[in-house]
């Protein structure tokens, strides 16, 4: 079924502060990542034969339509141009959109680049989730977004009876690894304490176990084999992409394991030639707006049994110095949560992992990594698969 | 960041500068407005709700009774087959304690909501609502069988609304 | 399933609302200095790329065209060129004007770009494709940061 052409390799990345409002408009923040990630590729933008623009809902930066808003800061002028979307997996799902556009054969480089600006809305980033619902079933009860997660997170813990003192630590772990990253809004020394006394939002999720909303922009540079021998003799190699949908209807699914993750990961790591996750992947960097969702997320890549990966936290597996670290980069818990360019910025960690330009962030022996993003009516799985 | 990389870009734009007096900034509402039909299967579906009861539709293929009702069946991607009304009754399949509204405003009193598996309707086929407000959250559980308590019929408007809550079911 | 040709969704049985938020936009590094310059010292500020030999009005923070980024400011004039122009009859909403109004894209002097806004002191028979016109700001008491610091172009 599938003819992939040309092996794709990423040869630079950027990205900017990630904080809860930036002096820079949009299209300036995707100039900014954009800029970095072709300096550091030592690259011009006349190099760049294609560019892909991910930025999450319009209803954040409140400019409907943005990406072409967008366009001439992620160097899109006068180029072919797209703008994939799957809510808040984009991010993940923007580098994939990439990488067709070189596996194909289509063209040799591809410019991705993320964006999000959430501090426009007002009163609070919340209120440009009132008009997600369907207007007959679920918005005459004026949900907030928040609910679904905590009656996620409710349905996870009882199935499996995990003590939310576990949850807890993938707050003090992601916090903690942010101290280490140049862009973090919320990196923090905090305990478990902390974050079982802080406020409660939503039972069961309390204050510390959200990430912030936040304006930011990353970028990465694709290019195909032969492109990337040119500019670099350690490419990152896109090995595996998956991705996929589960029914709109969020209530009819069985929120304790998200499938749709699953499905995702199953496509990538087949494509990989991946077998045994857990002992293949060296870390990985899955979606973390909440404390709950890194385990519920690790489940889904198969890097953790079912219900387990709480306990694997608890017992240090997931520190950056253990068997298998989660979030090296701090997380969107710690790092921040613009949302796709929170997606792109896991991507871009994997890509420092690899090249082992990560700094105090460096895993030992970074091999393999693997990114993933969720996000629609919490219901799209995104993941790719980088290898050294 | 690489650690090549000296500097990242961006400038923090605090509160206080945002509010400075000299600041430019540029506020605006939409606004749009919308009218949304219900098409088939809601109109029908709220239309009953109106009349104090719970319908759905059933898809003879792989047998699911499908609520709120739709056309056609995602899973078998055919036209669904009949109207089936299922009962006012359920399990919660999980639930949770809201402090925010949908604002992200702190509340004083919390929103309790569940996601309710009804009596009639196949497993899995949960729907958002509200419980009781007056209900202890210590007192609830996955598990835990209620009942819908509906408005007053003159206060009814084909909403899902119409459904106040849903309240713990008193055994017999 | 039933496909009629009723085109009126309120007919139907259906729902009313909205997709309201409120947004405060802050314009960014560029634009910033532009509207402050223009508010406070009745200034037209552009960037100039050297590399491409463009002036950019309004002013960017990069060049598009290049991708470097810019900080050479020039001054820029307050006079400029009708590159087209067109009369709305409508406002925004649809709502019928009392006197139609002339839109203009505007050529600024000095610069590669221009400013979309509204033509005064000139009636539409008049109003030609190359005229040249000049920037009249409001008082400066009632400027508030924004393109409407310009009260409309008027013939130079
Ligand atoms: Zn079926
Ligand atoms: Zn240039």
């Amino acid at each position: 079924m599938m003819t992939i052409k040309k092996r794709v390799a990423v040869i630079g990345a950027g990205i900017t502060l990630f904080r809860r409002r930036l002096k820079e408009t949009g299209k300036e923040l995707s100039y900014h990542a954009s800029k970095m990630a072709l300096d550091s590729a030592e690259m011009n933008l006349s190099e760049i034969e294609s560019v892909v623009m991910g930025t999450a809902p319009d209803a954040f930066d409140g400019i409907h339509m943005k990406s072409e808003n967008l366009l001439d800061g992620a160097g899109g002028t006068g180029r072919p141009y797209m703008r994939p979307f799957v809510g808040g997996g984009t991010g993940v799902f923007s580098p994939i959109a990439g990488w067709w556009h070189v596996a194909s054969g289509l063209f040799d480089t591809c410019l991705v680049v993320a964006e999000e600006k959430m501090s426009p809305v007002q009163p609070h980033p919340q209120t440009a989730f009132r008009t997600i619902w369907d207007p007959f079933t679920t918005r005459p009860l004026h949900p907030n977004l928040v609910w679904i997660f905590a009656l996620e997170m409710n349905r996870y813990m009882t199935v499996h009876n995990i003590p939310k003192e576990h949850i807890a630590e993938v707050a003090v772990k992601n916090k903690g690894n942010a101290l280490d990253h140049p862009s973090a809004q919320l990196a923090a020394k905090i305990t478990v304490e902390d974050v079982m006394n802080s406020e409660t939002m939503v039972w069961p999720v309390q204050r510390l176990d959200i990430s912030p909303p936040s304006d930011g922009a990353a970028a990465l540079i694709l290019a195909s084999e032969e492109v990337a021998k040119k500019y670099t003799d350690s490419p990152v190699w896109i090995d595996g992409v998956g991705w996929s949908l589960d029914s709109s209807y969020w209530t009819n699914r069985d929120l304790y394991f998200p499938q749709y993750v699953a499905e995702a990961a199953k496509m990538a790591y087949k494509m990989a030639k991946i077998d045994d996750p857990p002992k293949e992947v060296s870390f990985a960097e899955p979606y973390d707006p909440f404390t709950y969702k890194e385990l519920h997320h690790m489940e889904g890549l198969l890097l953790a049994k079912k219900g387990e990966a709480p306990k694997l936290t608890a017992e240090g597996v997931t520190q950056r110095d253990g068997k298998l670290p989660i979030c090296p980069s701090g997380g969107l818990l710690g790092v921040g949560n613009p949302i796709a360019a929170a997606g792109l910025m896991k991507c871009c960690e994997a890509f420092w992992q690899l090249r082992n330009e990560a700094g105090k962030r460096q895993v030992d022996g970074a091999e393999t990594g693997v990114c993933q993003a969720w996000g629609d009516l919490m219901q799209v799985g995104t993941v790719t698969v980088f290898r050294r | 960041m690489s650690e090549k990389m000296k500097e990242v870009p961006g400038i923090y734009l605090r509160d206080a500068e945002l509010k400075a007096e000299d600041a430019i900034t540029f506020k605006w509402r939409p606004n749009a407005k919308y009218a949304w039909s219900g098409g088939i299967a809601y109109s029908r579906y709220l239309a009953e709700l109106k009349n104090g009861r719970i319908i759905g539709r059933a898809c003879r293929e792989c047998g699911r009774i499908l609520v709120p009702p739709r056309m056609f069946c995602d899973t078998c991607f055919r036209a669904t087959d009949e109207w089936v009304y299922v009962k006012d009754t359920g399990t919660i399949n999980t639930y949770s304690v809201s402090y925010l509204d949908a604002d992200a405003n702190r509340i004083k009193e919390p929103i309790l909501v569940a996601v309710i598996d009804l009596d009639g309707a196949s497993e899995g086929i949960g729907i958002l609502h509200y419980v009781d407000p007056k209900v202890d959250p210590k007192d609830l559980h996955i598990g835990m069988k209620l009942k819908a308590v509906w408005k007053p019929e003159k206060e009814r408007i084909g909403s899902v609304t119409d459904i106040a809550y849903f309240e713990p079911l008193k055994e017999g | 399933m039933s496909f009629d040709k009723n085109t009126n969704p309120l007919k139907l049985h259906h729902l009313v609302g909205d997709m309201e938020a409120d947004y405060i936009y802050t314009p960014g590094v560029a634009g910033d200095k532009f509207f402050k310059a223009l508010r406070d010292d009745e200034k037209f500020l552009a960037t100039h790329c050297e590399s491409c030999n463009h002036t950019y009005m309004p002013p960017r923070m990069y060049c598009e065209r290049c991708f470097s980024k810019l900080d050479k400011w020039v001054e820029a004039e307050s006079t400029g060129v009708v590159d087209t122009y067109s009369l709305a009859h409508e406002d925004r909403d649809g709502e019928k004007l009392a006197e139609p109004v002339i839109v203009a894209f505007i050529r600024i002097d000095k610069t590669d770009g221009g400013i979309i806004h509204q033509l005064g002191g000139v009636d539409h028979e008049s109003v030609k494709i190359g005229m040249k016109v000049k920037a009249v700001l409001k008082d400066k008491s009632k400027r508030t940061g924004g393109l409407n610091d310009i009260d409309h172009f008027a013939p130079a």
